[in-house]
């Protein structure tokens, strides 16, 4: 058994996300902090829903994250009737591709896809570059068809570009972003609702994932006492043999 | 009540072997006494089989073999149908686990010689086996529709254009459209959901009726059957399959779960290599992924096929020695000629290769994940090797290590020096 342990964990090497090279911020996420999916629900709802859909995502699978019928209907419902349809938007595909250059990508899955790192890293890592037909461009996602739509919370950023030279005498290229002119918020009450979004988008792309895990203790459990009981089982039975 | 029953079974027996089919393949079936870990890995393997065939019928009632609904479907079946998400991650965990149980299982082939003479068919139809798993996970790969999905399929279909003459007919002809499309969804469904499973079972049922005909192998690689009791003529060695070995299996099955459980319920993407990121984007015929891996169980041949040079600009060398490196198990019980089976007998030598041919599947296996240029370039200053993926370089020793496992096999096992067998078996 130990050897079986062994081999399973030589195939769980490093875990490996694409980030395209690029250092990503962690994302402060918790999955059972209700407040803050709530607080994301309300993010994405209002910034997000506008341009992406997330058709695979029910409005009332909300009541997971402890929002009520009611709740989800009065603060929550604007783009469908009823609480049972899928948050569609009603943006034309082609259209949108005419004006940012790529059809918005539908959310529901977008946080299996690109990891909550990348989202967090993504949606604080937008800056002014007057090159680019929106007036903005992004640290994770260079040339981005998106504006950044936070710009107002955030404030403007810019990149600052600084060429060192190393120990070893080679040209180094440093980038940070510097907040210009500053938004609604602070950068910390902005990384905070980031965060919430982030969090938001993380249980929307597995409403099942908490359940998944509570069940799989149970399960568990149940296999634990299990094997106690096939293993006394095999060793009466083969207790002729040896 | 005992007297009905034996009264049902008489009638039963009367008109069908089941009494004498029990006794057979069960309860006067003798295995030897002395299997050890590796000999859960078959039973291993029909649990996952069965598995992967109860979760795919209930995939199969949501899931929507069309290249419009096919992604949607699959996210249908994770949100709105009733523990979908369980029966989903169930098929996707069973998929990697059937290769990991079946992978275990042929090394155990290896370790004790069960390949040779009177065992070669058994060997052979699992051959064929592993073979049909392989048709059966790539077709399945394709149904969610993602990106992975899509380019790997698009990728493996290409590999047959390379065939000289009649190469891009053949890729054409399988993909029933010029690029993967909507028809090739449809007709890799079918050949997941019905034709490679009927290959499959018959294969299998082939594959345990000639292991009941001759018997187990064992860790000792010796026959049971030469010393018999005189008055029963039951194996002085075997002990009856049921109870003795079902018990048994029992208890590898509660371990077995529990692994696959941890997986299911808690990382059932196994860190990207169970349900790779890329494949939750639904496929786009007009976006190639920037790095396109096949799946961990696919790695070691893509890293093989990678590794050959092409030849007047053709791929096709690199496809036949991928396809050599798969077919390549089927010749073993002709490649070894050692007295002994077991390497629990045999000397340094086919304990070196068998070392070597498994640091090689391994590492092979590591780098067809990865992109060639995963372990940077060699100097440029470097004589032969300057400026060459050092990952590249390494594919192709490692690919000639693999392949030296099988070509020089009759002579570094006939040389060897052997251990005698002892006449019982042993622990």
């Amino acid at each position: 058994m130990k050897k079986l342990i062994l081999i399973l964990s030589m195939l769980l090497p490093l875990a490996a996300t694409a980030n395209e090279g690029m250092a990503l911020d962690k994302a402060p996420i918790n999955a059972a902090n209700q407040a803050s999916l709530q607080r994301g629900a309300k993010y994405f709802v209002n910034y997000c829903l506008n341009c992406h859909s997330a058709s695979s995502m029910r409005y009332n699978r909300l009541r997971d994250i402890g929002l009520t019928d009611d709740q989800i209907k009065a603060n929550l419902l604007f783009a469908a009737e009823k609480v049972g349809e899928p948050m569609s938007v009603a943006m034309n595909k082609k259209e949108a591709k005419a004006w940012f250059g790529a059809t918005p990508p539908d959310l529901s899955v977008i946080a299996r896809s690109r990891g909550a790192d990348w989202l967090y890293t993504y949606l604080r890592g937008f800056y002014r570059d007057d090159t680019r037909p929106t007036g903005w461009n992004n640290v994770a996602f260079d040339k981005v068809g998106m504006p950044h739509v936070l710009w107002q919370l955030q404030g403007e950023q810019h990149l600052k570009v600084e060429e060192t030279t190393d120990a070893h005498g080679n040209k180094v290229e440093s980038h940070t972003l510097v907040l210009a002119k500053p938004g609604k918020l602070s950068p910390g009450e902005y990384d905070i609702m980031v965060a919430d979004l982030v969090n938001y988008l993380t249980f929307m792309a597995e409403p099942a994932k908490l359940q998944r895990m509570q069940l799989g203790l149970i399960v568990l459990l149940f296999l634990a006492i299990f094997f106690v009981i096939a293993r006394a089982l095999k060793q009466e039975y083969w207790k002729d043999v040896h | 009540m005992q007297k009905y029953l034996t009264c049902a079974l008489n009638w039963v027996d009367e008109r069908f072997p089941l009494t004498a089919n029990w006794k057979a393949h069960l309860s006067e079936y003798y295995a030897p006494k002395n299997f050890n870990f590796w000999y859960y890995f078959g039973s291993l393997a029909i649990l996952v089989l069965v598995i992967q065939i109860v979760s795919g019928i209930f995939l199969t009632m949501n899931y929507k073999p069309d290249a419009d609904l096919a992604f949607a479907s699959v996210e249908y079946i994770m949100r709105d149908v009733s523990w979908g998400w369980l029966i989903r991650y169930m098929h996707s965990t069973g998929a990697s686990m059937f290769f990991v149980v079946v992978y275990l299982h042929m090394f155990r082939g290896l370790l004790y010689g069960s390949y040779r003479n009177p065992r070669e068919l058994i060997w052979l139809f699992g051959v064929g086996i592993f073979l049909a798993l392989m048709g059966e996970a790539f077709f399945g790969y394709l149904l969610p529709w993602g990106q992975m999905s899509y380019w790997g399929a698009q990728v493996i279909i290409n590999l047959f254009t390379s065939i000289p003459f009649i190469g891009p007919d053949i890729s054409l002809w399988l993909r029933g459209d010029y690029m993967v499309s909507d028809a090739t969804l449809n007709r890799f469904f079918a050949f997941h959901v019905i034709a490679l499973p009927l290959v499959l079972l018959g294969l299998i049922a082939a594959h345990i009726i000639a292991l009941h005909e001759v018997g187990s192998n064992n860790p000792d690689g010796i026959e049971i059957k030469k010393l018999k009791d005189p008055v029963t003529h039951i194996p002085l060695d075997g002990i009856p399959f049921h109870p003795y070995y079902t018990v048994k299996d029992i208890m590898g099955v509660a371990v077995f779960l529990m692994v696959f459980s941890v997986i299911v319920f808690f990382t059932p993407e196994m860190g990207g290599y169970f349900l790779e990121a890329n494949n939750f984007i639904p496929a786009d015929p007009l976006k190639t992924p920037p790095h396109i891996a096949p799946v961990w169980y696919f790695t070691p041949y893509y890293s093989i096929l990678r590794a050959v040079p092409p030849l007047f600009n053709s791929q096709f060398p690199g496809v036949v020695a991928m396809g050599l490196s798969v077919v390549a198990f089927a010749f073993l019980p002709w490649l070894d000629r050692s007295p002994v089976k077991s390497i629990r007998y045999r000397g340094s030598k086919y304990k070196a290769w068998l070392t070597a041919f498994v640091i090689s599947f391994l590492i092979l296996g590591y780098l067809g994940t990865e992109p060639s240029n995963v372990w940077g370039q060699f100097d440029a200053g470097m004589p032969v090797l300057g400026g060459a993926d050092r990952a590249t370089v390494a594919a192709r020793v490692l690919t000639v290590v693999y392949f030296l496992f099988f070509v020089l096999m009759p002579w570094y096992t006939k040389n060897d020096k052997t251990k005698p067998v002892p006449e019982r078996v042993t622990g």
